[in-house]
């Protein structure tokens, strides 16, 4: 039993049908990635797990609960956060600001009302937040306007954003897109590193073959909104029907 | 101090000071010099600073923070008048439990229209808003009657004996503070100066230093921030865990509040309450102030509600015979000429000067006064922007 379990999933927008029976299994703290070409259907899948759309027929449950019918801060909360392909920080405020911002919403839950509360008097979550740019080699931008940031930057800090309410599952959605090499590489490294470090699931959808083949323990791939097979990284590399479907003369 | 930090503290004991030394400052000309027609120092004048000053600061918490436009905030003013009026009518003279009635019942109404209004966002919201305080301006003016007294609004009457006073029979009741009468006061006459102090006045100064004080907090704490984070990103902040909606209809409420809070303290100044106060016009003057003043900022909206209220009281006093006296030096063709060329923006036509400015601050300082304010600073040290500056004034935009 994995720690998230979908099952016979299908989604239709009209007359096309984006998600076919899609049936996945992710190990606890494994990374598992997910492939596919273009209209494939993984912004959709992904879209499913965190409440922003519901699919037509089938479950997904996390750590033996739905999350179907869950709004996205509720899924957040059961311990599941999400990076996205463009970062979504918080542009206006300071980088030490970002980060405090999980560390409240994990402390506080959804809404709470310290309005006379100082909010840099706030020991305990200043610290964790600094502690966290550190760890990110991001402690010298803390007074910066986040969306001055480099867009490697700006990736580390969604990423530490996220690590910083200690999630069960993580979840990223083309990490590396756009990206410099530079910028691939050492987001790469930084995954890394966090899947060394720590009790994480990690589900990541990408296009970059050097990335899911530097990160996946396991891969599934998706076609026409299907899993066509699922196994590990070295047997996807040489699965025929993979290199027909999917990664063509580039693999 | 008072869990504000140095800098804040610094800010909150100016506007202390200048509100409290506001008669003196704001009358620098002696009586009967030409230039006398400029002195703000007079009751009515300056209560409508502070009392607008609150205004602002409360939709400030609101505009400044969440991002949310609300083209509807004299709603609540006039609801809050209302609400403080027939405290005084009915119960008692007093001028606190009408503020305090006027702030809740303001409050719930907030709550109602914030309710229905925060369901969309952007420009849906403001035109929601919009809707629902033209509604309550047109109740108020028509069906509302028997509440509002229509066109003609209330007023404190002979017939009106509140419970808990003891008027003579016939006799008018007057607002005021456990006993001490809203327009007591005194003249200090100095030299050929002359300056006013009103207890009306410091009544409601104090009420606006609280006002301050409360939005610096707000403003500070974790809760502030997550209001700016709602500005900034609410897919991140959804994705984050947290629910966007309770943060902005608390502020929204909170806004409310501050504009009852406004309402009541008209009353209290001046005892009458009217539907006009809930004209959108009204809702769109204390966009005005905050955005002139400088959105986002702490004492932005202040500036800014003094500016325009400054404007609309002295510069449309000034009329013809006293330009023809101020050009009187030159020759007559020419001064008939600049006269021509001044008039339009005097007057009547005030609001000409003030569209003026406000389109050359929002296109030349896009951060109010306070910028302006801020680059003269730095103009005055002598450098040019101090990079550690820079940077604390895009994280923290307040000041």
């Amino acid at each position: 039993m994995g720690i998230l379990e979908v099952k016979n999933v299908n989604k239709r927008f009209g007359g096309l049908q984006a998600l076919g029976d899609v049936n996945l299994s992710v190990a606890e703290n494994t990374c598992h990635a997910i492939i596919g070409p273009n209209g494939a259907g993984k912004s959709t899948l992904l879209n499913c797990l965190i409440g922003k759309l519901i699919p037509d027929t089938g479950s997904v449950m996390f750590d033996g609960q739905s999350v179907l019918g869950r709004k996205p801060y509720q899924i957040n909360q059961m311990g599941i956060s999400r990076v996205f392909q463009t970062p979504e920080i918080f542009g206006d405020l300071s980088v030490l600001e970002n980060m405090m911002i999980p560390i409240f919403a994990k402390r506080d839950g959804a809404f709470r009302m310290h309005a006379l509360a100082q909010a840099t008097k706030e020991k305990d979550i200043v610290e964790q937040a600094e502690h966290m740019l550190e760890s990110l080699n991001l402690a010298d931008a803390r007074h910066d306007h986040a969306a001055a940031m480099s867009r490697g930057n700006k990736r580390r800090l969604e990423i530490g954003m996220c690590l910083a309410q200690n999630p069960r599952l993580l979840l990223l959605d083309e990490p590396t897109a756009g990206m410099a090499r530079a910028d691939t590489n050492n987001t790469i490294d930084l995954l890394k590193q966090i899947k060394d470090e720590r009790d994480i699931t990690i589900c990541i959808i990408e296009h970059d073959m050097h990335v899911v083949f530097s990160l996946a323990e396991r891969i599934t791939v998706l076609a026409q909104g299907t899993p066509l097979v699922e196994d590990t990284p070295d047997k996807i590399k040489g699965h025929p029907k993979v290199r027909e479907a999917y990664l063509g003369e580039s693999a | 101090m008072l869990g504000l930090d140095k800098k804040d503290f610094r800010l909150l004991l100016i506007v202390l000071i200048i509100t409290m030394l506001a008669p003196f400052i704001l009358n620098p000309f002696p009586e009967g010099s030409g230039l006398a027609q400029f002195n703000a120092g007079y009751p009515d004048l300056m209560q409508r600073f502070v009392i607008f000053g609150i205004f602002a600061i409360g939709f400030n918490i609101l505009f400044g923070l969440t991002g949310y436009l609300s083209f509807g905030h004299a709603a609540f003013l006039g609801v809050g008048s209302y609400a403080a009026i027939w405290m005084m009518k009915l119960v008692t003279l007093n001028v606190i439990p009408a503020i305090i009635l006027g702030v809740i019942i303001a409050g719930l109404f907030a709550l109602a229209v914030g309710f229905i209004s925060l369901r969309r966002s952007g420009i849906y919201f403001s035109i929601l808003t919009l809707a629902f305080a033209q509604m309550s301006y047109a109740l108020a003016y028509s069906v509302l009657t028997p509440i509002t007294g229509g066109e003609t609004g209330l007023q404190i009457k002979s017939t009106d004996s509140p419970l808990l006073s003891n008027l003579a029979d016939g006799e008018i009741g007057r607002a005021n503070l456990f006993g001490m009468d809203m327009r007591a006061g005194f003249d200090i006459s100095m030299g050929d100066w002359l300056f006013t102090i009103n207890a009306g006045y410091y009544i409601a100064a104090v009420f606006m230093i609280i006002a301050f004080y409360l939005s610096i907090r707000i403003f500070r704490s974790p809760f502030g921030t997550m209001l700016r984070a709602v500005k900034s990103n609410q897919t991140r902040m959804y994705y984050t865990g947290l629910n966007a909606r309770p943060y902005t209809l608390a502020a929204f409420v909170i806004s409310g509040m501050y504009a009852g809070l406004a309402g009541g303290l008209l009353v209290a100044m001046d005892t009458q309450a009217g539907p006009e106060r809930m004209f959108w016009t009204a809702s769109g003057e204390v966009v005005l102030m905050t955005i002139l003043g400088g959105a986002g900022t702490l004492i932005g909206p202040v500036l800014g509600s003094g500016a325009i209220k400054y404007m609309e009281n002295i510069l449309s006093k000034i009329n013809k015979d006293i330009l023809h006296e101020w050009f009187a030096f030159m020759p007559d063709g020419l001064e008939d000429f600049v006269i021509t060329l001044v008039y339009p923006f005097i007057g009547k036509g005030w609001h000409l000067t003030l569209g003026l400015i406000f389109m050359a601050v929002v296109i030349f300082l896009p951060g109010g006064l306070v910028e302006g304010g801020q680059r003269i600073g730095r103009l005055l040290r002598g450098k040019k922007a101090n990079p550690d500056d820079e940077k604390a004034t895009q994280s923290t935009p307040a000041e």
